[in-house]
């Protein structure tokens, strides 16, 4: 956020500006300035994540994209054959209670476990009813692949 | 469900033609591999897909038709098209159809025999998927042929899907051998139709491989059996072999090299990398070890080298008496005990005269060593590394005496502490169970323990500084770096990023209500930190 940013940005200036005149050295504000563009640039490239997107294609996968603010896309794709259902979780975080999406992936050796837990929106953290109306199309889509998935 | 039609986009503007690739039913998907142009003869086509079907156990067969309009009257080309169905009978038939000139695709699947009493229409959805196949080919995404031998069933099919796919592409190299400069009686199109991929070095490379790779095998075979033999296994050989940071980076490097050179193939990808990335880093190893000599010996830098050593050591000696002296004082204002700072410094100092003595009596002779210590630089930059840092170890060898010194004294004096501590809480530490447990002393061990634990307390800080101030330890870092470094992976991301493939991603492409959705295949590079090589241990 721009307040985080201004002060962290402002802290440093102000260390480098007292060591500044500690040592009467001017190399310590261009080190300064070098530091916080370098800080700025792995800021937007490394953590901020500009949106977040979910796709899914009926009897391919699921594929979840985050792009960064510098451009940087990443992406994770899961087969349809790996997919055992998309849920939205509950969970207790300190003193509330929060609620995210996640997709649940099959087990090769139990039928009926899961073997990994995948969070969606990790990010950008939709509410509950944010959350519910994707859920639905979501559920629409799955059923719909297992229907024909079931008749060969 | 949903036909999905893997298409090249390679031959997205070849002309109209016969779709050729396999059929993947537990995916439902039609793999396109290359496009059969006009004119040709069936017979032959069917001829050409048996010997590809022979060669490369991948069940290739005529998928459908493709159709790229040019003009607006070639309605009759539709019309030939649909009778080939007679001819190729596939199930499902598949029809692509694309108008010069514009984005949008009309794709059929027909179904010939559908049982009349499910009363579906004959015809599917169908899904294109566009891929580029040179990126496929090369990527290694597809597993291990060793897969299909697996029990079918859904174990396959569900760790199949899209590896399924280039599985197949891949195994079907041989129908890409042929390009559009050939003289067959089939016309192909594909990624390789514009010019087969090949070069010269690359061939010439590979013939001579073999016999170089059994002559280098021999040849190391027989180090490492003389390396290994009974001699060096007496003691002090053997303690000073362990020691030496030097013998163990050529033990790591002789190593290396037998690996690389070995007769056997690599069995997967991931071994391929790893053979490779240590080929690539000795070759860059060798490299740079050759420039180090080529600057050492010129300008006789040697004698130069040699001629400043003896005086830094003297320095380093003086500064360290100076250290003692300031230490044997008042360092930073801490009040020592004096009689035990004197004790210890005074033993340093004996120390640091006997090695100095020691140092005057080999400086005639550093020269000579020190040039042929240059020679082994050829054998790579680590070696000359860890030569160096030997060196540095042994010339400090009586400041890493004092540490040794140092440290042993302060753990004394730490396990002493701790037990007479445990005296003073009434504690004991029980060697059988592991674990503290009460204890009753009598009254003279307690008032003893107690003394001596004054005393040990009190003669802490003169201790501590002392262990503090000769702690060091810093080259083995430096060797540890060059060796593992992930070489080959980075080049090889820098220059040819399809090859490191971790993954897929869809890209949906412009969509048309009523049109077949296009999306595009691409692949995701990995990351380099994904990638674990073999790590030498440090000397």
């Amino acid at each position: 956020s721009l307040r985080s940013l201004t002060a962290v940005t402002c802290t440093v200036w102000l260390a480098a500006y007292g060591l500044f005149t500690l040592c009467e050295n001017s190399m310590i504000l261009s080190a300064a300035i070098f530091i916080t563009l370098l800080g700025l640039l792995g800021y937007l490239h490394f953590v901020k994540i500009d949106q977040e997107t979910l796709l899914i294609i009926d009897s391919l996968g699921i594929q979840m994209t985050s792009s960064y603010a510098s451009g940087k896309e990443s992406t994770t794709f899961i087969e349809m054959g790996k997919v055992k259902d998309l849920v939205i979780n509950e969970a207790i975080y300190m003193q509330k209670v929060i609620y995210y999406l996640c997709i649940l992936l099959k087990d090769p050796v139990e039928p009926h476990g899961i073997s990994q837990v995948v969070p969606v929106f990790q990010s950008a953290k939709p509410r509950l009813d944010c959350l519910i109306e994707v859920y639905r199309s979501c559920q629409e889509i799955l059923a719909h692949q297992k229907a024909t998935s079931a008749s060969p | 469900m949903v036909l999905k039609a893997f298409f090249p986009t390679c031959c997205a503007s070849a002309d109209s033609g016969l779709l050729v690739g396999r059929w993947v039913p537990e995916q439902s998907s039609a793999v396109v591999l290359a496009v059969v142009h006009f004119p040709f003869i069936p017979i032959q086509v069917k001829e050409l897909l048996a010997q590809v079907q022979q060669a490369s156990r991948v069940g290739v067969a005529v998928l459908g038709t493709w159709c790229h309009r040019r003009q607006e009257s070639e309605e009759s080309l539709g019309h030939f098209l649909e009778g080939l169905g007679a001819i190729f009978s596939h199930e499902p038939w598949l029809q692509l159809c694309r108008e010069r000139g514009s984005k949008f695709w009309s794709c059929k699947a027909t179904h010939r025999q559908v049982p009349a009493s499910l009363g579906a229409p004959g015809q599917d959805q169908v899904m294109l998927i566009f891929y580029d196949q040179r990126k496929v080919l090369l990527s290694q995404l597809h597993p291990p042929a060793a897969l299909p031998d697996h029990q079918a069933g859904d174990a396959t099919a569900s760790a199949g899907g899209l590896a399924a796919v280039f599985d197949t592409v891949a195994r079907s190299e041989v129908l890409f051998r042929s390009d559009q400069f050939d003289e067959g009686p089939v016309r192909l199109s594909h990624w390789q139709s514009e010019g087969v991929e090949a070069s010269i070095l690359v061939e010439l490379a590979k013939q001579a491989s073999g016999p170089i790779c059994l002559l280098l095998a021999c040849l190391l075979s027989l180090i490492s059996a003389a390396s290994t033999s009974r001699v060096f296994k007496l003691w002090p050989l053997s303690f000073i072999w362990s020691k030496l940071s030097t013998c163990e980076q050529l033990r790591h490097r002789l190593g290396q090299l037998t690996l690389i050179f070995s007769t056997q193939k690599a069995e997967n990808p991931a071994q391929l990398m790893r053979k490779a990335n240590m080929l690539v880093s000795v070759f860059l190893d060798v490299a740079l070890g050759l420039a180090l000599l080529s600057w050492l010996h010129g300008k006789d830098r040697i004698g130069q080298l040699a001629d400043a050593l003896v005086p830094v050591a003297d320095h380093v000696a003086e500064e360290l008496q100076h250290l003692l002296q300031w230490l044997m004082g008042a360092p930073a204002g801490l009040k020592m005990n004096r009689a035990l700072d004197q004790v210890l410094g005074r033993f340093f100092l004996y120390h640091i005269h006997l090695w100095i003595s020691y140092i005057h009596l080999m400086s005639p002779f550093i020269e000579r060593i020190l040039w042929h210590l240059g020679l082994s630089a050829c054998l790579g930059l680590t070696v000359a590394l860890s030569i160096l840092s030997d060196i540095i170890a042994l010339l400090t060898f009586h400041i890493y005496c004092f540490y040794v010194y140092g440290a042993r004294l302060y753990c004394m004096k730490i396990c002493g502490l701790s037990s007479l501590w445990r005296l003073f809480r009434g504690k004991k530490w029980n060697v059988l169970r592991q674990r503290v447990d009460s204890c009753s002393y009598d009254l003279d061990q307690l008032f003893i323990g107690t003394l001596l634990f004054t005393i040990l307390v009190f003669l802490l800080p003169t201790t501590a500084l002392y262990y503090l101030v000769f702690t060091l330890g810093l080259i083995h870092l430096l060797v540890d770096l060059v060796n593992s470094l992930p070489l080959y992976s980075l080049g090889l991301r820098l220059c040819r990023p399809y090859r490191l493939a971790a993954g897929v991603k869809f890209r949906v492409l412009e969509h048309e209500a009523g049109r077949p959705l296009r999306l595009l295949m691409q692949e995701v590079k990995v990351q380099t930190s994904r990638f674990s090589l073999t790590r030498p241990n440090a000397g």
